[in-house]
Formats: structure tokens, C-alpha cells, sequence
């Protein structure tokens, strides 16, 4: 097994190559394309919730009328599946996986074989997870947070919850080893610290928060399996009734023990949703306005104080549950802490744009989205993160617009940008550009249409949790109608997104040949030292020695507007000189 | 094709992939374990008596942890499992001076001794099950069985480790060049720092959980 890498790839079969592969390339498009089918399944219990909402009791055709039970079912699994078998794999697993190495110049991650289980681990995990819907009375229900009790009490798609959550956070935690010891061990020779382009940083911050965070979260699992299958009250307190009269537990524990232990995971796990994603922003900016990134060591010092605040922020989730008023506080305090670096972050990116020679194509586009609509998604968290503001928003609409603004038009906009802009990379053919317009204004209109009115909808005080829309409530009179304007906008995002899979399948076959290698004519090692599309396992033909930093567009006196970081700069005027900035 | 660094130290860091790799693991590690002895204390905090009412026992009232726990036979397996550390030590020194033999008995010790502890702790475990002393009974037993359990896990995972470093794993060793022979060495002291991570999480447990 151990030497099985070593020879070349045309003598493997079909089942080593593609799926037993320990390629990172390879394994990156394995991540890339489970978690893509895992955004679409997620985004379909979406739409059902929408139609629901939209007009209760309507027949869906094929489904018949949802059941309170599977709305709730739907609204858990959504949540689950977006986060951690979608928008992570893609963002970590996918992008991570394929382009970290290259950028770095090294042959492949650091432990190849530990890289193929981790994706195996993590496809069994999604394997439990949509195998949860066909146990007896369904999949969770309990939320994607599953808090205690009720969750203790659900039905048996909680145990596989909870099992397919251990999975995943195991396959994370090898995947963020691998990450960290690759980025520190195999930077290829004169790429230091601060020669890497910004999406590394992005990755490597993103890998400690995954290291450090997850498995408190793992122990929560680990509690929680215990209260539901060896009858154990962790988070029981003593004293509860359900309909079916006093629970049989011992009683004692708490429900807040895992509200903690869960935030304590889920706070930076935002991070690790908006980090990889500003990454790739970063380098998309950089490369189509042909200019430096705008204050790269301040983005990447901005970029490590997130990730250490990212841990001390968790309570902000927590203002209702009468923790006190000292906690919240000190919560509050670094939650608006936590704002100021990825406000810098941002208004670097937006900074970049300054004065460039800006090239519109799609992942542009998609990368210029997603700075307005993190900007909206951020400046809305605001508000939450400060307790007497949070207090009558608390599991409102707001919330849900918040953080789908963070996540849908700005994680996934920015993953969108990674697809168009590294897809040549991959393939050798480039997607269509037409289709690509089509499909981000499309979207950009249709996610606006979705996610704005549950802002309005959320300050009129409407619950996220609502089965019927929130019929059954007459203040919600004037926001109601908002569910069939995000209803049918859901639906147009769904149109928008066929040209997006045409163009994705079609391009790999037919798109346009990639003519040269350094397709973008980027400065990153990724487009400029390695072939496209790239070699088999190793990546390089020769490893690149790494001269000068990765944004060095439009050097004033170079010939070219961009100098790849493995050739030094020559100056026409001092040719035997080499610039190192 | 060869990754880096996989047996030499990379200069500018001075170790090589494994020994980070496995130092950042157990950081990971130690968040675990952290996260489930915050639980306990959580839990200890917010609770009226500690260990609390044995229902399903004649309703009796523990004080003391010591009055439901073996604390003598707990000293033992601490005895046991610092014993096996060194043990583990002395394997990978025997490497170190080239002694193959020397590390096939030190690797067999800290593998027997690893068991022993396990015996031990089925026989703990199985006197809590005689008095019907379960996890369902209170926090104290559940957050008990909850670590400990987690700790033994982790003690078959290493077993099963140096077994394999015992038996099979042996055959790089065998090959026979200074390269291969380093890579082995690495591989034990990689495994050997699990395994006085497991040793020290133990030592943490068994206080905290059998003694305060």
C-alpha cells in the first residue's frame, strides 16, 4: 500500500484512481462534487419549507402536504446538511484539498493516505445523515442546534444525527491535521509565512478553528448519545413532564452544558464558513483588477486575531438563557471585538478595487457580490450581538436573514467565484461566460428576493420556527405576504442555477481548451508553475523555488502586469538586478 | 513521488510531518478530554450532592466519591499505566541504540501492561454493575462512565497501535537501511506520545474523578 502512489497513475484501475486515490487533486474533486449534491439536496428541503410557508396545507406535488413533523424534520436536516456536508467540504474539502497544495508549491498534503479518509470518513457521515430520513418517524427534528432536552427525547434520527456528527467532526479533525502540517512542513523552498497568497492563510486559520473547535463538540455528542441510549441526564434536569406524564431520568443535568459545549464549536465554525470564502475573493480581486491585494499583512493579521477571538464569542448565542448579566456582558465586548477584523478584512478587499484595471468575468462578478452581501450579512449581526437588541430579535426571521446573508449570497457567492475561477485549472476548458452572467445575476436578484423581507419580517417579531408562515398570529399581518415573494423567489433561484449545472457538466467536455497554462495570468504558484490541467500525483514537474510575494501585479517598469512568485522580477532598466519587496 | 520531510526534520521547524501531525492531534485531543471535564464541573457545580442519590439502590446517598469507587484498584492501574510509559520509553530507546530484540520486549511490556489495565478496569466495572451502579443512576456515575469509557477507548486504540508496531509494522525495521530503520524509529516515538497522552489523561481522571 505504502508504495502504491509512487507509480505512475495509467496502471491503476478505475476504483484506485477515483475512489481509493490519495491524489489530493483528486480527493478535492471527490469533496467537491458529494458536497455540491449535498448543497442541491439541502437547498430542495428548503424549497418544500418554502412552498409550506408560503401556502399551508397546499399539496406538494409527489410529497402530498408536509406534516408538521416533516417540516421540522426538514428544517433540522437543511441546516445539518448546508453546513457541514455542503458549504465546509466545499470550502475546506474541496478548494483547500486542490489548490493549498499547489499554491505552496508542495507535491501533495502532507499524509496522503489520512487526506483519503478523511473524505471517506466524511461521505459515510452524509451516508448516515440521509439514511436518517427512512428510520422509524424520520430524521431530527430538533433544529441543526438539537438542544436539550427535546432533543434527548426525539426519536431515532437523533441517534443518527448524532452518529453522522461523530463522522464528520472525525473526518474534519484528520483533514485539519493534514492541513496544518502541509502549510507548515511542505511550503516549498523560499515560500515563508508571508510569500503565502492569502487563500493559504485563509485555510490555515480555518484548520485551528477546525482542530480546537470541533471536538467540544464531539464530547457534546458523546453526552448527548449517552442521555439518549444509556439513560443518562446530562442535559436533563431534574423534574420534566412531557404528555406522557414524568420522564424516567435521573435528573440533575443541565441544558445549558450543551448549549455552551455546542457554541463553543458552532461560533467558530462561522469562521470557518467566511474564511476560505474571503480567501478566495482575495485571490479572485487580486487577480482581475491586476493589482496587489490592498494591505495583505493586515488582512493576514486580521485573519489570526478572528481566529483567536473566534473562540471567546460562543455566549452571544445565549443572551436568553439567563446565564446573567456579568457573561453577557463580558460576551458582548468581544463579540463587537470580533467585528473590527473582519470589517478590515473586507474593506481591504473593497480597497483592492481602487484604481484597477478591472476584468469582468464571472468569478469576478461572483467575488464583487460577495463583498455588498457579507457587508449586509455582517453589519446585521450587529445588532444581535448585543443583548438588548438580541433579546426581541432572538429566533426571529432577523436571525435567519443575518446568517443567510453571511452564508448563502456571501459563502456560496464566493465558492461560486472559486468554481469559475479555478475550473480551468481542473478541467483544462474554461465555462461558458454568457451562461455564467446569466447565472449570477439570476441569483443575485433571486437571493435578495429571499433574504431581505426576513429581516422585515424578523423586527416585526415573526418566529423562525413557525410551521404555517406564522399564520396563526395577527401581528405578522403586514409581512405575511413576504412568504410568497421568497417562495417564489426560491424558486427562480432554483431556474437560475440549471444554467450553472448545464454549464458545469457541459464545459468539461466541450468548453473552451484552456491555450496556456497560466490561463488568469496569475502570480500564484497554482496557475504559474504548475501545468494545466495539472500532472498527475505530484503535481510539479520540478518543485518552484518561490522569489517574491503572490500579488505582484502591474510592477511598475516589468514588461508584463504580473510576475508569478517563482520567476524573480527583472527591471528592464537594471537587468542584472532582482527586485525581492 | 516522495513528500518532504516525511523522516528527516524540515530545518526551519526542526521536526518532521509525523511528529507535528501528532502533536497538533493531541492538541485536538486535549480540547476533547477539556470539553468533557468542563462538563463535569458544570455538572458538579449545579448539583445538590455530589455523587449525589444512588437511586435504584436502596435509595442510598453517596458523600464521597470513594464510597462508590475503588480507589486502591485505580491506584493500581495508575501504577500499571506509568509502568507502561516506560516501558514505552525504554522500546523506543532500544531502537535508538539499535537493539531490535530489546525493543520487542519493551513493546510486548507496554502491550500486557496496557492490557492489564483493561482487565482491571472490567473488573471495576463490573462491581458497579453488581450493585447496580449504572450510567442512568446520577451525573457522578454517568459522567464516570462517559470518561473513563472514552479513556479505555482510547487505551484499545493504542493497543491496537503498538501491536501493529509489534507484528506487521516491524517489517519496515526489517529492511534494513538507515532510512527505513529512522522511519520506524519515528513511528514509535509517534506512537509513543500518544501513549503518554493516554497515560496523562488518566492521570488527570483519576484524581478528579476518584479522589476530590
Amino acid at each position: 500500500m505504502a508504495d502504491d502512489h509512487s507509480h505512475s497513475d495509467h496502471q491503476e484501475g478505475f476504483w484506485s484512481k477515483y475512489w481509493f486515490s490519495t491524489d489530493h487533486k483528486v480527493i478535492g474533486i471527490q469533496y467537491g462534487i458529494t458536497a455540491m449534491l449535498f448543497l442541491l439536496f439541502g437547498f430542495g428541503l428548503m424549497l418544500l419549507m418554502r412552498w409550506q410557508l408560503a401556502s399551508p396545507g397546499v399539496e406538494i406535488p409527489l410529497l402530498g402536504a408536509l406534516t408538521p413533523e416533516m417540516y421540522n424534520q426538514f428544517g433540522a436536516m437543511h441546516g445539518t446538511i448546508m453546513v457541514f456536508l455542503g458549504v465546509v467540504p466545499l470550502a475546506v474539502g474541496a478548494f483547500g484539498n486542490y489548490v493549498v497544495p499547489l499554491q505552496i508549491g508542495a507535491p501533495d498534503m502532507a499524509f496522503p493516505r489520512l487526506n483519503m479518509a478523511s473524505y471517506h470518513v466524511y461521505f459515510w457521515g452524509g451516508v448516515v445523515m440521509l439514511a436518517s430520513f427512512f428510520v422509524p418517524e424520520g430524521a431530527a427534528k430538533s433544529g441543526w442546534t438539537s438542544y436539550p432536552p427535546l432533543a434527548n427525547i426525539e426519536t431515532m434520527g437523533q441517534t443518527m444525527w448524532l452518529w453522522g456528527m461523530v463522522l464528520l467532526i472525525t473526518s474534519s479533525l484528520l483533514g485539519a491535521v493534514n492541513f496544518l502540517v502541509t502549510i507548515i512542513q511542505l511550503r516549498t523552498e523560499g515560500m515563508t509565512y508571508f510569500k503565502m497568497p492569502f487563500f493559504v492563510w485563509a485555510q490555515f486559520v480555518t484548520a485551528f478553528l477546525l482542530l480546537l473547535a470541533f471536538p467540544p463538540l464531539e464530547a457534546a455528542g458523546f453526552l448527548q448519545l449517552a442521555d439518549r441510549l444509556l439513560g443518562t441526564s446530562f442535559f436533563m434536569p431534574s423534574g420534566l413532564v412531557t404528555a406522557e406524564g414524568p420522564l424516567e431520568v435521573a435528573g440533575g443535568g443541565s441544558p445549558l452544558l450543551w448549549q455552551h459545549l455546542f457554541w463553543f464549536l458552532a461560533h467558530p465554525e462561522v469562521y470557518v464558513l467566511i474564511l476560505p470564502a474571503m480567501g478566495i475573493v482575495a485571490e479572485v480581486l487580486a487577480n482581475n483588477t491586476r493589482k496587489p491585494l490592498w494591505g495583505y499583512k493586515l488582512m493576514v493579521y486580521s485573519v489570526i486575531f478572528l481566529g483567536f477571538m473566534s473562540f471567546i464569542v460562543w455566549a452571544h448565542h445565549m443572551f436568553i438563557t439567563g446565564m446573567g448579566t456579568a457573561i453577557s456582558a463580558f460576551f458582548q465586548v468581544t463579540t463587537m471585538i470580533i467585528s473590527i477584523p473582519s470589517v478590515v478584512i473586507l474593506s481591504a478587499l473593497f480597497i483592492t478595487l481602487f484604481g484597477g484595471s478591472i476584468r469582468f468575468n464571472t468569478a469576478m462578478w461572483f467575488a464583487l457580490g460577495f463583498i455588498p452581501m457579507f457587508g449586509i450579512g455582517g453589519l446585521t449581526g450587529l445588532p444581535l450581538g448585543l443583548a438588548p437588541t438580541d433579546i426581541p430579535l432572538h429566533d426571529t426571521y432577523y436571525v435567519i436573514g443575518h446568517f443567510h446573508y453571511v452564508v448563502a449570497p456571501g459563502t456560496i457567492f464566493a465558492l461560486f467565484a472559486g468554481i469559475y475561477y479555478w475550473y480551468p485549472k481542473v478541467t483544462g476548458r474554461t465555462m461558458n461566460e454568457t451562461l455564467g452572467r446569466i447565472h449570477f445575476w439570476g441569483s443575485m436578484v433571486a437571493m435578495n428576493g429571499i433574504f431581505l423581507p426576513m429581516l422585515h419580517q424578523g423586527m416585526v417579531g415573526m418566529s423562525r420556527r413557525l410551521f404555517d408562515g406564522g399564520l396563526t398570529y395577527s401581528f405578522t399581518e403586514g409581512v405575511i405576504h413576504y412568504n410568497s415573494v421568497m417562495a417564489v423567489s426560491a424558486f427562480v433561484l432554483l431556474l437560475f442555477q440549471l444554467p450553472f449545472i448545464y454549464n458545469f457538466l457541459t464545459s468539461i467536455k466541450w468548453g473552451r481548451k484552456v491555450t496556456k497554462s497560466n490561463y488568469w495570468e496569475a502570480t500564484t504558484l497554482e496557475w504559474s508553475a504548475a501545468p494545466t490541467p495539472p500532472v498527475g500525483h505530484g503535481n510539479f514537474a520540478t518543485i518552484p523555488t518561490v522569489y517574491h510575494g503572490p500579488y505582484e501585479y502591474s510592477v511598475p517598469g516589468h514588461e508584463l502586469d504580473y510576475c508569478p512568485q517563482e520567476v524573480p522580477i527583472q527591471l528592464p532598466d537594471a537587468a542584472d538586478q532582482t527586485v525581492e519587496p | 513521488m516522495q513528500i518532504p520531510y516525511e523522516v528527516t526534520a524540515r530545518p526551519d521547524t526542526g521536526v518532521n510531518n509525523a511528529k507535528l501531525g501528532i502533536w497538533l492531534f493531541l492538541a485536538s485531543e486535549v480540547m476533547l478530554f477539556g470539553g468533557l471535564f468542563a462538563a463535569y464541573v458544570f455538572l458538579r457545580i449545579g448539583a445538590d450532592a455530589w455523587p449525589g442519590m444512588m437511586v435504584y439502590d436502596t435509595e442510598m446517598m453517596a458523600e464521597r466519591a470513594d464510597e462508590i469507587l475503588n480507589v486502591p484498584l485505580a491506584t493500581l492501574n495508575t501504577m500499571i499505566l506509568i509502568a507502561s510509559s516506560v516501558t514505552m520509553v525504554m522500546s523506543w530507546a532500544a531502537l535508538k541504540m539499535d537493539r531490535f530484540d530489546r525493543y520487542k520486549l519493551y513493546m510486548g511490556l507496554t502491550i500486557l501492561l496496557a492490557l492489564g489495565f483493561l482487565v482491571v478496569k472490567a473488573f471495576e466495572y463490573g462491581d458497579k454493575f453488581d450493585h447496580h451502579w449504572y450510567a442512568s443512576t446520577n451525573n457522578f456515575l454517568g459522567i464516570y462512565f462517559v470518561l473513563t469509557g472514552l479513556h479505555a477507548i482510547h487505551v484499545t486504540g493504542g493497543i491496537v497501535l503498538n501491536a501493529y508496531f509489534w507484528g506487521p509494522g516491524t517489517k519496515l525495521w526489517k529492511r534494513g537501511t538507515p532510512r527505513d530503520k529512522a522511519h520506524f524509529t519515528n513511528r514509535i516515538e509517534v506512537a509513543g506520545l500518544y501513549w503518554h497522552f493516554v497515560d496523562l489523561v488518566w492521570i488527570f481522571l483519576f484524581p478528579m474523578i476518584y479522589l476530590i
